[in-house]
């Protein structure tokens, strides 16, 4: 059927012409994340799916953060991100200064389809991480409190931590008895920062700094450390491939989560949204967690999971419960001088 | 055509001139306009500036102050140059980010009113006279704030020095780290390598080429290897702990790495080639004639070696300890890799700031300290000790 194959050509051709002549819907959807195998995944899990469940294509692209990079690529006028994800702190930031559109929440399920720290008006939860206690049960029997983290009388042996005063603070007061709901009102009281250096400075003669998340799980698995803050992700990916017997103590963890947000003025807001309703189907966000241990943030995305990956699941309900959201506006707006004020107490 | 000599040696030179221009100079006055830059403002806020410009800063400023902010702060938001203003702001008082965005959304809502009451309105910080005083301490276009907090320093609204509170302070005793561990560094590698050079010296060539190949060995591998096998050797489980309790000579490894210790080896061995290749090249044009010709007019072996042969060995020991000593000052892998907390030198926190919290004025402000230090020290002790390699022997 010559005739029918040339008119299809023809059609298609026509089809190309027409898209050509609007530039502003022209451009096919494209989405943005972290890159390498995290990105893998969500091509795997999302991406590749939702293009063959609704024809609609996806262009890729990765980025590695900076309120700044948002700010000139919107300022520029010609953006070619629709969908980005974001941290929490560039997602409230770029809410304030404008960067993002607003989220239509009823087009994709409403508020109340997510998990109250995925909602956001500029923004829909895409995963959520922890850091927490982490130790070698091989090395370590029962499981370790902050307070024992900072028992070096009782337990013997060096404390790994992240070098800088985000988080660090927190922990410190949760050692020092304060209820996880009064850290950052403690934090923000007078004296409280005081109260979170004093108590880490009990520590500071038993502490080994790392910077990057692998170095954690490195620390603990040649012995340098007997416990260790870290990323939920770093412990469970160290046991999942190179069978440890890591622990990881949720009760006192700090979480954060990283957002999608749709870029101010995007042509393919539509798709965006149809893109958000498809990932936030809780039995599709449960496809990621046995890949990569990063919680999904639709209500009901952990009740398909076996004991084992809910077990590693950040968003776990009893993990939940026993966590602690960071502050965003408590670090924006402290961060430099507390960073001043950390290094000058490490430096001494 | 034949040039006369002066303006023929000027052109031979030319491209050397033009290489040190691009490459030294101009990025050296590019970092110095990055440390005392200070522009965030003055495109967000241009009304209020100049409204602030003849402003006593005893009172809050008169409502035209007020009105222009209000209409800066509509504006930035619009033109996306609100964020920057607003984070240089709060490097002034934490909390005027917050204060400022949420000021500028506010505007958004219907007002009206004096400028003075819809501002207070929004944030009671507008009705604060330190508020007005951030904004115009960091008007710009300059500030010397960077500079001064390179040394530990700060100056109030008044323009009166002031040492930061103890608290604050970390860069001078980064510096004076810096310093000790390069100088300390530098001495051992000199008591390391001025026996094996004076032993190089000593030997037919042939045998000294085959064994100097041995010192440059290590330098075909990057630093960064170079650290982490130390860290193979030093770690908990490593090498030098499992060889020590192999040997009953401790029940417990010791912590030998993340501290001073791990940090000033691997220096030293990775700087060391650096100190016996200059030593080397003095002590060999000593003619081995001259110990012999000490010793026939009644010099004993020491006296000889003190007397004749050590202060021939000066421009080497000044070549290699300027050598080792500059590149000891720009460490960043090796103590960012084997040191604790209190073994980072100025290096670390230039990155930190570069790439970790993005202030690039306050690494540029660094840069320029370290580069200062280098530079005053590098004449010092050319002075006192000469180049050497660059004097005829």
């Amino acid at each position: 059927m010559p005739l029918r194959s040339i008119l299809a050509a023809a059609a298609l051709l026509a089809g190309h012409v027409l898209a050509a002549g609007q530039p502003a819907t022209a451009r096919e959807l494209t989405i943005v994340s972290w890159g390498g195998p995290y990105q893998e995944a969500l091509a795997q899990i999302y991406f590749r799916p939702f293009t063959h469940e609704t024809g609609i294509p996806i262009i890729e692209d990765s980025w590695s953060g900076g309120i700044g990079v948002l700010r000139a690529k919107v300022e520029s006028g010609d953006n070619p991100w629709d969908l980005v994800q974001v941290e929490s702190e560039e997602l409230s930031i770029g809410c304030e200064e404008g960067l993002f559109e607003k989220i239509d929440w009823p087009k994709i399920g409403g508020r109340d389809h997510y998990l109250p720290q995925g909602v956001a008006d500029c923004g829909v939860g895409a995963i959520q991480y922890n850091f927490i206690l982490a130790w070698d049960r091989d090395k370590f029997q029962g499981t370790p409190t902050w307070a024992d983290f900072w028992d070096v009388a009782k337990y013997p042996g060096k404390r790994g931590l992240r070098r800088g005063p985000k988080m660090n603070l927190e922990f410190s007061l949760l050692a020092d008895g304060v209820a996880p709901g009064d850290v950052y009102k403690t934090l923000r009281s007078e004296g409280g920062v005081n109260r979170a250096f004093v108590k880490l400075d009990q520590l500071k003669p038993y502490l080994v700094w790392w910077q990057l998340s692998p170095q954690a799980a490195q620390l603990l698995g040649s012995g340098e450390v007997l416990m260790t803050s870290s990323v939920n992700g770093r412990i469970t990916a160290v046991n999942r491939n190179e069978h440890r017997n890591f622990g990881i103590q949720w009760a006192g963890s700090l979480y954060t989560v990283d957002s999608w947000a749709i870029m101010k003025g995007s042509p393919n807001q539509q798709a965006a949204l149809k893109f958000l309703n498809f990932a936030g189907n809780p039995q599709i966000e449960a496809r990621l967690l046995p890949i990569l241990p990063y919680g999904g943030l639709a209500k009901g995305a952990n009740d398909s999971l076996t004991p084992e990956v809910l077990a590693d699941s950040p968003t776990n309900p009893a993990h939940l419960a026993q966590a602690l959201e960071i502050d965003d506006q408590f670090w924006r707006d402290n961060l430099d001088k507390l960073t001043q004020r950390f290094n000058a107490w490490i430096a001494r | 055509m034949r040039l006369r000599g002066g303006t023929s040696a000027a052109l031979l030179a030319a491209p050397l001139l033009l290489f040190l221009i691009l490459c030294f100079a101009l990025p050296l006055g590019w970092l110095l306009a990055q440390a005392v830059r200070d522009d965030a403002l003055a495109p967000a806020l241009p009304r209020t500036l100049a409204a602030l410009r003849d402003w006593d800063g005893k009172d809050l400023p008169e409502e035209p102050a007020f009105a222009a902010l209000a209409t800066d702060l509509g504006e930035a938001r619009q033109d996306g140059t609100l964020g920057r203003a607003a984070a240089r702001l709060n490097d002034e008082i934490a909390g005027l980010h917050g204060t400022l965005l949420a000021t500028a959304r506010a505007l958004d809502q219907p007002h009206q009113g004096s400028a003075r009451d819809i501002l207070r309105n929004a944030d009671p910080a507008w009705g604060r006279l330190d508020s007005w005083m951030a904004i115009r301490r960091a008007a710009g276009p300059f500030t010397s704030a960077r500079l001064l907090a390179s040394l530990d320093l700060r100056r109030d609204d008044a323009g009166k020095l002031h040492r930061m509170p103890p608290d604050q302070a970390v860069f001078r005793l980064v510096l004076r780290r810096t310093l000790a561990t390069a100088g300390l560094v530098t001495g051992l590698c000199l008591l390391a390598g001025f026996p094996l050079a004076g032993l190089l010296a000593g030997l037919p060539p042939r045998r000294a080429g085959w064994l100097l190949v041995l010192v440059l060995l290590p330098l075909w591998s990057g630093v960064l290897v170079r650290t982490a096998s130390w860290m193979v050797l030093l770690a908990r489980d490593g090498l030098v702990n499992r060889a020590l309790i192999a040997l009953h000579l401790r029940d417990q490894p010791l912590p030998l790495l993340y501290g001073g210790f791990a940090v000033t080896l691997a220096m030293v061995h990775i700087l060391l080639p650096f100190m016996i290749l200059p030593l080397y090249a003095a002590m060999r044009q000593i003619p081995p004639s001259q110990l012999r010709a000490a010793a026939s007019l009644g010099a004993g072996p020491v006296r000889g070696f003190l007397r004749v042969w050590l202060p021939q060995t000066a421009p080497g020991i000044g070549a290699g300890g300027l050598l080792v000593f500059i590149q000891a000052l720009g460490f960043y892998v090796t103590p960012a890799l084997l040191g604790g907390g209190a073994d980072q030198m100025l290096p670390w926190f230039i990155t930190y700031y570069a790439n970790e919290s993005a202030d690039r004025g306050m690494a540029a402000a660094l840069s320029v300290l370290l580069l200062a230090v280098v530079g005053m020290l590098a004449a010092a002790w050319v002075r006192l000790v000469g180049l050497g390699a660059a004097r005829p022997a």
